[in-house]
Order: structure tokens, then sequence, then C-alpha cells
């Protein structure tokens, strides 16, 4: 596998009044293979959003190097590439959606890049097709649920034809429902063969990705598969991190004398291995 | 202080053609100093029973009593009800807009013709109370603070009201697991202190089995359930059924007790999950 997105030694500083200077990401390395889903965990505050800024050129680092498919984020030239090939869903649907018209709004993106016409109306209606929402193609972006919302913002980004997508907190404003929605396209879209990165709080929906990282104060702390991760219960919780219920009941339960391997990290994993233990 | 709902029914848009029932015939009674859970989908008609609950909207029909007072009554003004019963939005954080801390908490007060004296000690006792450093926090505009703290500042300006009922609509929507953590506290820290009825929505089970004293479930506009958590949520398959979930503990002792561990239902926290598996397993 190929590496879609390298990050080099990464430092970011926001610059508040004066002199004043806010490190928010200070010296991070990793890359990200072509085809892999890539959850990034941490609290507020601890320079995840920022990260995926960096990756998709809507930040320049202060110090280092990002590169996305080989090009340089500082390149100007070559932005409009990286942010074609690089997508990006923010937290909040309503800070996304520009049109009054569902498919208008999804043909945004593509329009702007200079998609022949013909070529935008097959872009969108696959798009909408794709987060199940072609029924609503005529229909305004504000008279839906928040759920509804979100799917076309993902239908927006699914549009540019991406490698990869990065997620921001996507489900963070959504009721389970929506919430479960969005995981499914999510998971979808990663088995079709697009690179995800999802920034999320939720331990559940990072328990699907194949790897996690997890940021402190601009670095990152932890890096590795959902059982190696949440193995570390006691470091996660040092840092103000939940671990997710499951882990933390196997983890008690070792310590009572039930020996449960460390592979058990969801529910139906421990109902049935808990269930033939008996 | 206790409320009782009778009756209540609205509706949207009443003979338009989008026309929407959006509570039918909803009755209950909350005892004081209680805490309440409202559990129901988005689209149930939890928002609109809140917002009859301080007066915002106008009942179609049916009557709510606070405290024996019926503020359906057109004789009743609104600031004795908003004075009684203090509601949070969601997202209140959006609602701050002083240059300061302090002023922001003080608009409610302020509103309510008190003299600043009272003003100033309410304040200080509202950012207490929500876990906020008076000291470090006063002069500061509320834009400069983290999201959980801008959220506690905004439910400091209803505290300060000194509600007799307080109602929070998903108080911990969009927050990192550390600031949720921090909201439950801080409203178990505000009921234990005023000793008030406080009522709060979530979507988060969990949460709510382990604050509420009893849970109003609401679908499709209806009260279905009333009753204290273990009582609703041991009613897995009804509330599936309405599209709601129960909390992760009692899912995992529910399947394990369907496929043949012989595990007690009743339960709702992990450390008794924990002993419960450890009973039956050793």
């Amino acid at each position: 596998m190929s590496e879609i997105i390298k990050i080099e030694n990464l430092i970011f500083e926001y610059i508040k009044e004066e002199e004043e200077k806010t490190r928010a990401i200070d010296g991070v390395s990793f890359s990200i293979e072509k085809g892999s889903f890539t959850a990034i965990i941490g609290k507020n505050g601890s320079g995840k959003s920022t990260l995926a800024k960096n990756v998709n050129g809507l930040l320049i680092p202060t110090e280092g190097v990002v590169y996305v498919n080989g090009m340089d984020t500082k390149d100007d030239s070559k932005i409009w590439d990286i942010r074609q090939s690089c997508g990006m869903v923010f937290q909040n649907p309503d800070n996304q959606l520009v049109s009054s018209i569902v498919e208008d709004d999804v043909a945004f993106g593509p329009e702007n890049i200079g998609v022949a016409p013909a070529e935008i109306r097959t872009r969108v209606d696959e798009a909408l097709k794709a987060v199940g929402m072609e029924s609503f193609k005529t229909k305004a972006p504000h008279l839906l649920s928040g759920g509804q919302k979100q799917r076309i913002a993902i239908a927006g980004a699914i549009a540019m034809k991406p490698d990869c997508i990065i997620f921001d907190e996507p489900t963070a404003m959504l009721d389970p429902k929506g919430r479960d929605e969005i995981m499914n396209i999510i998971q979808k879209l990663h088995a079709e063969g697009i690179t995800v990165v999802l920034i999320t709080h939720f331990m559940e929906e990072a328990a699907k990705a194949d790897r996690i990282i997890i940021m402190d104060e601009g670095k990152v702390v932890l890096d590795g598969s959902p059982v190696d991760v949440f193995e570390k219960r006691d470091f996660l919780k040092s840092i103000n991190l939940d671990v997710p219920f499951e882990a933390e009941l196997c983890a008690r339960l070792r310590k009572r004398g039930i020996e449960i391997p460390k592979e058990v990290i969801t529910l139906d994993e421990m109902v049935n291995y808990l269930c033939q233990l008996k | 202080m206790s409320i009782e709902v009778k009756n209540l029914r609205h509706i949207y848009d009443k003979g338009l053609p989008t026309e929407q029932v959006a509570l039918d015939d909803v009755s209950f009674t909350i005892d004081d100093g209680k805490l309440v859970g409202i559990i129901g989908h988005t689209g149930s008609g939890k928002s609109t029973l809140l917002q009859h609950l301080n007066g915002l909207l106008k009942a179609d029909s049916g009557n709510i009593l606070i405290d024996g007072v019926d503020i359906t009554d057109k004789d009743v003004t609104m600031l004795e009800i908003r004075k009684k019963i203090g509601l949070v939005f969601q997202y209140p954080e959006y609602q701050l807009f002083e240059e300061t801390v302090e002023k922001d908490v003080a608009f409610g007060p302020k509103n309510l013709g008190l003299d600043e004296e009272e003003i100033a000690e309410r304040v200080k006792e509202a950012l207490t109370l929500v876990g906020l450093d008076y000291e470090k926090v006063k002069d500061k505009s509320p834009f400069d603070l983290s999201g959980g703290q801008k959220r506690r500042v905004a439910i400091a300006g209803v505290v300060a009201m000194r509600p007799r009922v307080l109602i929070l609509d998903e108080p911990t929507a969009g927050l990192d697991p550390k600031s949720h953590q921090d909201i439950l506290q801080m409203v178990k820290h505000i009921h234990a202190t005023f000793g008030n009825i406080v009522i709060f929505v979530s979507h988060n089970m969990d949460d709510i089995a382990n604050l509420s004293d009893q849970i109003l479930v609401i679908s499709d506009g209806k009260k279905i359930m009333d009753g204290t958590p273990l009582e609703v949520f041991g009613k897995r398959d009804e509330l599936k059924a309405m599209g709601l979930s129960v909390p992760r503990v009692t899912e995992l002792m529910a399947r394990l007790k369907e496929k043949g561990l012989d595990v007690d239902q009743d339960i709702l926290d992990i450390s008794k999950a924990e002993e419960e598996i450890v009973r039956v397993l050793k």
C-alpha cells in the first residue's frame, strides 16, 4: 500500500494578538495508507481539528511539511488538487451547506473545479445515491433533519471524487439514529476504497477503525489498533479520555480473575465470549 | 413546588395542510425535589413539552399546574412563570452576548428587578455552582472561553434566577468526554444545593439512568412510560420498538440472558454488572 497523507514534524501555531502564540500542534509525524480507516481521538483543544485543517490546506504548517498524494500543501499551485483529493466534512452541516436546493449544493464543488455539466449531473446523482438521499434532491436543505443535512454535506464531498475524506466530528450534533446513519455511510465509503480519517469523541465509533491515533496537547501520544489502544485504559483515563464501556468492564472482570482475551472489544464479542465460559 | 400536567395537547399549524399534533393528551406529575429525565427520539415532542413548561408555547387544551397555579390561565403573568422556571436551551452558548461573563450572568437577575447587591451575590453563587472560578472568569469575555466553559456560563445565567424548576434540553450535546462528565456533575450539584426540580432531556441512556429519579418516555407526542430507571429500562423491547435504546450495561445483561447466562436483568451500573457476572461465572 502507498501512503496518501504524509506528515513530517508538523508544528502549527495560532497567532492570537500581537506576539501571543498558541502552539496547537507540536511536532507531529505520521503517514496514512491509501484505503485505510483511521480514527483520531483527543479532547477539546488537543489539536485534532487543527491537524485536519492542515491536511487539506485550510491551514498551512508553521513548521514541517504535509504531503497529500505527494503534493506539498505549501505549494499554492497545487491547493485545488489537494482539496479535490482530500475532502472534508465538518461537525455542523449548517456551516457547510451553501445552496437552497439539495442537488445544487452537491453540485457546488464539481462546478467550481470546472467539471462538464453532463458529468456533474452524473456525479450528483451518484453522490446522493451513495448517502441514500436521492429522493430529496429537489428539497431545501434547511427543511431536513440534522442527520439528513450531514448526509448532504457528505454527498458534496463525494461528488468531488476524492481519494480521502476527513470527517471532523461528523456525528457530534446528531441524535443516536442520525449517528448510526452517518457511521454506516462512513463504513460503506471505506469499504468502497475511500481513505477515511475520522475525528471523533466517541470511542465506540473509533472502535470501527483499523487504527486509532490519540492526540493530547498537540502531540500524538498513542497510535495503534483499537485492541492495542483500548488496552491502555489507565493511560486513556489519565489524559481524561473515555474508555468504551465494554473495555472498562472487561478490564474489571480480568482483575476479578475472569480471563478475557484483549481482542474482545465489542458488545457482541463480549456476549459471545462470556456465554461460552459457562 | 410540584408540577402537574393534565391532558396537555399542542397542535402546530392548526387548520393548515401542514397541521401536526405535537403533544397528544399528555399527563404526568413531578413531585418536589425530583430529578427527571425525558427521553424520546427527534421529533417526538420533547422540546415542545419543555417549551410549554415555561410558558413559551400556549396549549390548545389541557392544564399545567405549578404549585397549584395553572400557568395556562390568562391571568398568570409570564414574569411569574419564568421567575420560577428556568429553561436552558440546546447549545445555550449561542445565546451568550455580553462583554464579560459577569454581565452575561447578571442579565436575568437584572430583569427580575433585583438590587445590585443581590445581583452580585447571585452571579457569584451561580458561577460557583456551575463549577467555574468566579474571580478568574468574571471579567473575561465569554467568547474567549472553551466550549464546555461557555456552556456553563450560559447555564449560570439561568441558575442565577434561582429557579424552583430547572429545565435543561440536552445539556451535554456536542461536548468532549471530560466536559460531558463535568456537566453531569454540575447538574447533580445544582440539584443537591437547591433541592429543586431538575428536568433534563438527553439521548444518552447511560446519563439518564445514572441521574434520574423518574423518567418520562415520549413518542409521537404521547407519554408512553413514566417510572423509575429500573421500571423504564426494564422494558427494553418496547423501547427498541420506539427506536430508543437502553443503557449499554442493561443491553449487555439482556443479551447475556438471551444467550443462556442466568444474570439479573435489573442492572443499570457497571459495578453491579461486574458483581453479577462474577457471581454467575464463578
